[in-house]
């Protein structure tokens, strides 16, 4: 199991009642983490209309996971 | 330089951090909060970023500028908070030699940081609803 720090932005935010939390996770990538905390708390976005970020920096849906790691995914960006 | 404020942008003060003598032209936008949208009343917005990512990828959006384009400085800064009516929501200023390089970056500049830049947008509507925009799917949820 990893610790890992999950920041919620947007949509997400509203939906997870949170704009972060820790946890504990067998998710081996980020993808596997949306999964798992769509599955758990009923996201409506589907993780093709997202993006994954880890430790600050865009990263693919397979980036492995560590210890510590800082999780965040992007709804769709509406700047401007 | 790309920055999330949460404070009033200041244009002025934006642009004079611009200032080279080597340019020719200066080219800014200003992006204002509109009260329509998709053809529905808006009376406010709230922008909220996710800043670290935000400031590195609005970096890289303006180092590309300045690749791909002959300018001298170029800046953003993108407001976060409650705006109302009106309020300045992202000003983009490009300074070059010339002009067409200015205009050119400036458009590249701010077309890209919508596309790019985690920054999301809850519209506040007439009849009392409100909704996070999103462009991709073209409605509000």
């Amino acid at each position: 199991m990893k610790r890992l720090r999950v920041q919620y932005f947007a949509i997400l935010r509203e939906q997870r009642g949170l704009d972060e939390e820790a946890l504990l996770t067998g998710a081996a990538t980020a993808g596997q983490l949306y999964d798992e905390l769509r599955a758990l708390h009923g996201f409506s976005l589907p993780r093709d209309r997202l993006r994954a970020a880890v430790n600050d920096e865009f990263a693919p849906w397979t980036a492995a996971l560590s210890d510590g790691d800082k999780l965040v995914f992007l709804p769709p960006v509406a700047g401007g | 330089m790309f920055s999330i404020s949460a404070k009033p942008i200041d244009p002025a003060l934006m642009a004079r951090e611009l200032a080279d003598e080597a340019a020719g032209a200066c080219v800014t936008f200003e992006g204002w909060v509109r009260n329509r949208n998709e053809g529905r009343p808006v009376l406010s917005l709230d922008y909220e970023a996710y800043a670290p990512l935000a400031e590195k990828e609005g970096a890289r959006i303006l180092e590309e500028a300045r690749a791909k384009f002959s300018v001298l400085k170029a800046a953003c800064v993108h407001r976060t908070g409650a705006l109302a009516l009106g309020d300045l929501a992202v000003w983009v200023g490009v300074v070059a030699e010339h002009r067409g390089a200015a205009f050119e970056a400036c458009r590249y500049v701010i077309d890209q940081a919508k596309m790019r830049v985690p920054i999301w947008k809850r519209e506040h509507y007439a009849d009392g609803s409100s909704g996070w925009i999103d462009v991709s799917s073209g409605t509000a949820r």
